[in-house]
């Protein structure tokens, strides 16, 4: 992110932004080869019994609306790329939740020859959400925890680098004259 | 299978692999002269996880509950039917109260499976609130597994040579309630989706398919048993205790996509029934019997009847610690072959609708590039777009 400019100007606009996130914000939800457990879990934090939309958290389908991505599955080999493609249509600054062990480790499937063992190998992950799968309780505290953390302006240091998969081009904003 | 050459007026439509409500990435590629489909290819593979090798790693005790997490809706009836074939080469049996249980766990699943689905199928049309009332339902179900178990979708319940938890009369109480209080919203839902105008409007007549259709394209399951095509592996060649307490086989005539609701919806009745009966009745028993570590050598084969139609184990065993080979047929692929047949003719707007009648399990969300003739750039469409399109198609 190019624009670090510190005018007072830019530090309220930040500090919007960042209450504007904290108290709503907009997840994608991406299947990377789980067993539908944690994606069963994650549709019903949605639905009346937990209802997180009273929080103002909801699930968009597209990925360029996101600001979490919340990802589930040990990574398969053939959902890798579209993975990478899915964060990187995310705008900035996003963040990503890993759902259940498998994303974590590999889980119960570590070893497998078409996995790349959890999320972490392939993006900087902010929470880790363990259980297999979690309960709809540890996935809503695991947003409670990301949200917390931004709202005491403790951005997660990032140190991984993420490659742009091949064969695909990010589209470039055009400049009108 | 990807479709080319087409003629000068057709486009493909391709839908890829990412929803929130559905299970199991897949990609799909709709041909389309205008509205109308006139071709559908398909695409599967983006979970593939490598678990029938994985399996050949794991000791037989271990690979239990690898073939639990294969799916997380039929969970249990995958260990059930991975077991009772490790059970058939090691020449034991479970107990009959460790059948029972068994049988008490898949009914279980299967109602709340089938009301997870009939919440999916109804957001895919637009009808919100049905979904959310069958979710909000669907949480009875789970609280009754939990209580028996202490887990809310991987159940764990089967050992070889038996079952791991027990039910106590306290326990029968509590589900015995939860089911009343499910009868009477599934009969609700059931005259919702027989009498709700719109709802008909955007199922009845779409996507019907023929017995005949069914029985050369291989369909199992409720997407079968709603052409007439009467095939339930609970009553053909009973497994667990389905010898001594039986189901119904629901079957309905008119194989369109409101037969394939009804059918499902009476299917969640008659396992309230056969709960109600296994209740009543408990054998008593204790709950697992000796197996060897080591399981003979030999080859079988198990069959089961998941939420979505036959479920196929082939297990050979060379005698050690560990299967030689194990072969997952699962349900949801026997029956995409249907809806590559049944796409054809309709209108794009009825896809999403027809791709969640079979209940699939598929969910990477792909893109989905909408081509219209004398447009130049190509709109990039979701899975959720193309929900909107049906939605809106209909308005
Ligand atoms: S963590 Fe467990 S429940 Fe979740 S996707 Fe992986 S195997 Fe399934």
């Amino acid at each position: 992110m190019g624009l670090e400019v510190s005018t007072p100007w830019q530090q309220v606009l930040d500090k919007i932004r960042t209450w504007a996130r904290v108290n709503s914000p907009w997840a994608i939800h991406f299947n990377s080869g789980s067993c539908n457990g944690c994606d069963i879990e994650i549709l019903a934090t949605l639905t009346p019994r937990y209802d997180v939309e009273r929080f103002g958290i909801k699930l968009q389908g597209s990925p360029r609306h996101a600001d979490v991505l919340i990802c589930t599955g040990p990574v398969s080999l053939q959902a890798k790329d579209r993975l990478l493609r899915i964060y990187w249509q995310m705008p900035e600054p996003k963040f990503v939740i890993a759902v259940g062990s498998c994303g974590l480790s590999g889980g119960v499937f570590h070893g497998c020859y078409n996995i790349v063992h959890g999320i972490d190998e392939v993006l900087p992950v902010d929470v880790f959400v363990p259980g297999c799968p979690p309960r709809p309780e540890g996935i809503i505290y695991g947003v409670a925890v990301l949200l917390e953390a931004l709202k005491s302006g403790k951005r997660p240091e990032r140190t991984m680098t993420v490659e742009l998969p091949a064969g695909f081009e990010m589209p470039q904003a055009e400049v009108r004259q | 299978m990807t479709l080319e050459k087409h003629g000068e007026n057709r486009f493909v439509v391709p839908i890829g692999p990412q929803h929130p409500a559905l299970k199991e990435p897949g990609h799909f590629e709709f041909v389309v002269d205008g509205e109308i489909v006139t071709g559908a290819s398909v695409r599967l593979g983006y979970v593939h996880r490598g678990i029938e090798k994985g399996a050949e790693d794991r000791t037989w005790t271990q690979n239990l509950y690898l073939m639990e997490r294969i799916c997380g809706i039929c969970s249990h009836i995958h260990a059930t039917a991975f077991v009772q074939g490790v059970e058939k080469l090691a020449g034991v049996e479970a107990p009959p109260r460790a059948r029972a249980i068994r049988e008490i766990f898949a009914e279980l699943e299967r109602i709340h499976s089938h009301m997870l689905w009939l919440g999916v199928a109804a957001h895919e049309g637009g009808f919100d609130a049905l979904f959310m009332y069958s979710w909000r339902d669907r949480e009875v179900v789970m609280d009754m597994l939990e209580m028996l178990s202490g887990n809310r979708v991987h159940y764990s319940a089967n050992l070889i040579g038996g079952v791991k938890y027990d039910l106590t009369p306290d326990m029968m109480d509590k589900i015995r309630e939860g089911l009343n209080y499910l009868e009477e919203r599934l009969a609700h839902y059931l005259d919702v989706v027989n009498n709700d105008e719109t709802f008909i409007g955007r199922t009845r007549g779409i996507g019907t398919m023929t017995r005949e259709q069914a029985q050369l394209l291989g369909a199992v399951g409720p997407t079968a048993r709603a052409s007439n095509f009467a095939y339930d592996v609970r009553v053909d060649a009973p497994y667990a205790a389905y010898a001594e307490f039986p189901v119904e086989m629901v079957v309905a005539q008119e194989g369109d996509l409101h037969a394939r609701f009804v059918v499902r919806i009476l299917e969640t009745m008659e396992s309230i029934r056969v709960l109600r009966r296994i209740f009543e009745n408990m054998p008593e028993s204790e709950l697992v019997t000796r197996v060897p570590r080591r399981i003979p050598a030999g080859e079988t084969i198990s069959r089961v009847e998941a939420p979505r139609g036959e479920l196929f184990y082939f297990i050979a065993s060379g005698g050690g610690e560990k299967p030689e080979r194990v072969k997952v047929r699962t349900p949801s692929l026997c029956n995409w072959g249907t809806v590559i047949t049944l796409a054809v003719g309709h209108k794009l707007a009825d896809m999403p609708m027809i791709l969640a009648g079979i209940d699939p399990c598929f969910s990477c969300n792909d893109r989905l590039v909408m081509v219209k003739r004398n447009r130049q750039d190509p709109q990039v469409w979701t899975w959720a777009d193309l929900r909107n399109y049906g939605i809106e198609y209909y308005r």
